[in-house]
């Protein structure tokens, strides 16, 4: 059993939480997850490590409720408990020592950047990080990251909040001022994103670092089921990444299988009869 | 009845049949096929055996379970003897009992198949360990043994961990089983179906173990949360027991259509997660109307069945070699074939081909013929010419088999591995780390039930000498 220390709302179906891990809090790094199961017979759902207190044994998560699972997840108070969390799972993330980096959020993958810009932020790189939404109420994250991070702008599509429009807009011109093009960047949201930062940076030949999201199980190698195409080879995600090399992911072959089981999420969620319309915001 | 019967009496009785579900019914539900013999029948079938002096069976059983001593104990329904002797000689009696490939070890060398069917060894375990399990109380409970204060850690539930930790909290010792997974069993539970080996009997077989004083941490994946540096620095030894799993690729064109899945995803989430066959899972699984599975193992065979329960109308196995090179076990390849399983033998895969939504839509594949034998004296298969043709499917599944998964030994370099990334160990499963055992699969690459838990019990001895000698 995981004790939920504390359970708040960022956004709209979006939560932080706070579960007492005390074997991952010590060891986890930046960029590895965890593997949550609420209770006997409910689904295994990787979850981003975003924060950590290694000291009093707990680790943070960002959730959005966006299915049948994590509503689920999110519905816990705080005082409750999780049956099961396993982890930390996936590779940490690959720090060099890079100049400048820009770091890109989109929706939850703000969440997931989290952890990251700490960790960069106790390196020599300077930070730029760009975070969008749909509007101002699905920024999350603002003050902390601005922070952590030397610059921090703000896109939104309805231009409720920062610039309007999208994350790639403001990469174009930092990419376009000599004096601010970044050594690498890391992109982390839905696959359309991530996919429009990759072609973006590509010509200019900018190290790019995406975080996969493909459908897992056990999140150990076991099952192969969050296989993705990098460089024309199939690779786990779950072992060989989150993280990959954005320039040399097959996109398309990623979107495709997210949607594998679209049909049977949707009536699990309609059978629920809480699915509120918010999916599709983040996930692809 | 009476166990006083003459060699002619013995040899007048035929071999009992196990009895099973209707094949048009079970292929359509997860009941356990073989309904287990009862008491008359076990009896009977006990008396079949002619109690050779020289036990030829016990030789062909990897643990050497006392057969003729719990068989004689059985003929003379002194069911209590019988049990404590196979629970004193096999730590999962009532698992080997359904799932050892009984005609291939000790059923193989009975001397009563010789001229003609040898005695039911495996249908007569699993009856007796049945009746201990629901006759616990008949049974003396076990004297718990006075502890040692040694701490020993086992990675891996699956049988091999399971067995290891028995023996050893008998022994006195301090054991925690660290599984990766979030329950108990390993391949026992996410691999093997209910069908086969009811969930049940892996719970049973756990409390057992619980009463012992072991105990067991799951979610803990070593490599990951902890270190084996850290389980040697905890611990006084460790026996590891991290199986096989990680699954071999196909590597062909179409292999991560939608619909296309391993044999350890396909298993996992129907028979860890419940997907498909608990209408209340929420783990999803695509069920497919038209099922093709790669591989002639059990684990082919168990993938292709369960494709059946699920609703496919069309189940088929597609294997390079043909039948009698299978290695899944005969009872398994007529069960399969008695629930519509179809065999296409002496055919290969070549391609999988989608439908313009990235959907699995056909199997490409080409026929085979027997060559020249290889090294192994199996005849090598090869590709008949212009033979190519596509079957409709909607999905497939590989099972060619799995390898060792690198999670833990990656993060432990002094660990002696071979070319195959297994774990090297000697005879008694010590590795290239003093204090540190393995056994099972992670040593021996996908192997069996009863080789996992012989190695279990072997090192459990071996760790013992090790604390014992270091105390
Ligand atoms: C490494 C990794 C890290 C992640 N980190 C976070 C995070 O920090 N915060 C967060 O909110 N989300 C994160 N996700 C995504 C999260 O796991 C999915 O949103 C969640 O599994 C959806 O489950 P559901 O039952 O609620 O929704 P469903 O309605 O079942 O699914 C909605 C969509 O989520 C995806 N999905 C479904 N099941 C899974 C699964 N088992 N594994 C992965 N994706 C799935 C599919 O695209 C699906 O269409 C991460 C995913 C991965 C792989
Ligand atoms: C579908 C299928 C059907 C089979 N049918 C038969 C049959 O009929 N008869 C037969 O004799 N054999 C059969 N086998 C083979 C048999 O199941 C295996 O040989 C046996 O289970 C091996 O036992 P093990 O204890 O070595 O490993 P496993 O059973 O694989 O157990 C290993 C355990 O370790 C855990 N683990 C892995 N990595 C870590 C880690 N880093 N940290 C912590 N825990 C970890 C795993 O989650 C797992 O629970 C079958 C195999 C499969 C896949
Ligand atoms: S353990 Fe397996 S091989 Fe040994 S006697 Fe029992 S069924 Fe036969
Ligand atoms: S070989 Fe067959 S007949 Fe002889 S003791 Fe063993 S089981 Fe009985
Ligand atoms: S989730 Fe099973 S191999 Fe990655
Ligand atoms: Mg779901």
């Amino acid at each position: 059993m995981f004790e939920v220390i504390s359970n708040d709302i960022l956004a709209p179906n979006l939560h932080r939480m706070v579960i007492r891990a005390p074997r991952i809090a010590p060891v986890r790094r930046p960029g590895q997850f965890v593997i949550v199961r609420v209770g006997r017979g409910d689904e295994r759902i990787p979850l981003t490590i975003g924060d950590a207190d290694p000291a009093v044994g707990t680790i943070t998560l960002f959730i959005q409720a966006i299915g049948a699972s994590t509503r689920k997840i999110v519905a816990i108070p705080a005082g409750g408990s999780i049956l099961d969390v396993a982890g930390p799972l996936g590779k940490p993330t690959h720090l060099a020592n890079w100049k400048r980096v820009a770091c890109i959020g989109g929706g939850v993958g703000t969440a997931v950047l989290f952890p990251l810009v700490k960790a960069l932020a106790a390196t020599e790189s300077q930070i730029t990080t760009i975070i969008g939404g749909r509007s101002s109420q699905y920024v999350i994250l603002a003050d902390e990251l601005a922070a952590l991070s030397e610059t921090l702008l703000i896109t939104t599509e309805d231009g409720s909040l920062g610039r309007k429009g999208f994350v790639t807009a403001e990469l174009s011109e930092l990419i376009a001022d000599p004096l601010r093009t970044p050594d690498a960047v890391f992109a982390i949201g839905p696959v359309p994103m991530m996919r429009a930062i990759a072609e973006l940076t590509r010509p200019h030949g900018i190290e790019t670092i995406v975080s996969l999201n493909p459908i897992m199980i056990d999140g150990t190698g076991m099952c192969g089921g969050c296989r993705v195409v990098v460089d024309g080879e199939s690779k786990f995600a779950c072992v060989d990444g989150p993280e990959f090399d954005g320039h040399l992911v097959d996109f398309a072959g990623l979107s495709d299988r997210l949607t594998t089981y679209r049909d049977q999420e949707a009536a699990l969620c309609h059978a629920a009869n809480e699915c509120k319309l918010t999916t599709g915001v983040a996930h692809v | 009845m009476c166990n006083n019967l003459t060699a002619k009496e013995r040899l007048a009785i035929d071999r009992v049949h196990m009895p099973e579900l209707d094949a048009e019914l079970r292929s359509r539900n997860f009941e356990e096929v073989n309904q287990g013999l009862a008491r008359e029948e076990a009896v009977r079938e006990a008396q079949r055996c002619i109690q050779c002096k020289t036990r030829p069976c016990v030789e062909g059983c990897p643990v050497g379970v006392s057969i003729p001593e719990f068989i004689d104990a059985l003929a003379a329904e002194k069911l209590p003897k019988a049990a404590r002797i196979l629970q004193g000689d096999n730590a999962l009696p009532a698992v080997c009992g359904r799932v050892c490939p009984q005609e291939s070890q000790c059923e193989a060398r009975c001397v009563r198949g010789v001229k003609g069917e040898a005695v039911a060894i495996g249908y007569l375990e699993r009856f007796v360990a049945d009746w201990a399990m629901t006759n616990a109380d008949k049974l003396r409970s076990e004297p718990l043994p006075t502890g040692t204060g040694k701490k020993v850690a086992v990675v891996g539930c699956g049988p091999a961990g399971l067995t290891a930790a028995g023996e050893l909290a008998r022994k006195g010792h301090t054991v925690t089983i660290f599984e990766a997974l979030h329950d108990t069993g390993g391949v026992l539970r996410y691999g093997i179906p209910e069908f086969r080996l009811p969930k049940e009997i892996i719970d049973v077989e756990v409390d057992r173990l619980l009463a012992l004083g072991v105990e067991i941490e799951c979610n803990v994946i070593i490599g990951k949360t902890m270190t084996l540096d850290q389980l040697r620095e905890q611990f006084d030894a460790v026996f590891i027991a991290n199986g096989a799993g990680l699954p071999v690729m196909l590597n062909m064109p179409g292999e991560n259509l939608k619909g296309v899945y391993s044999a350890n995803e396909f298993l996992t989430r129907v028979n860890l997660m419940e997907a498909g066959c608990n209408p209340n899972s929420p783990t999803p699984i695509i069920k497919g109307n038209s099922v093709a599975v790669i591989g002639g193992g059990n684990t082919a065979m168990d993938c292709v069945r369960t494709a059946r329960r699920l609703g496919a109308e069309r189940a088929m196995i597609i294997y390079r070699r043909s039948e009698a090179e299978m290695p899944a076990r005969i009872e398994e390849i007529r069960h399969a074939k008695e629930e519509g399983v179809e065999f296409v033998m002496l055919t290969a895969p070549l391609e999988i081909i989608g439908d313009d939504k990235g959907w699995t839509a056909a199997l490409s594949c080409e026929k085979m013929e027997l060559g020249q034998s290889d090294e192994s004296g199996r005849r090598k298969p090869v590709p008949v010419a212009n033979s190519r043709y596509e079957v409709p499917v909607d999905v497939v599944v590989n099972a060619i088999g799995t390898r060792s998964n690198p999670l833990l030994t990656a993060t432990a370099p002094d660990l002696a591995l071979n070319k195959w990334g297994n774990i090297v160990s000697d005879e008694q499963g010590a590795t290239s780390i003093p204090g540190v055992f393995a056994g099972g699969d992670i040593v021996r690459g996908g192997a069996t039930v009863i080789l996992a838990m012989g190695d279990g019990k072997q090192a459990a001895a071996a760790i013992h000498g090790f604390l014992s000698g270091a105390a």
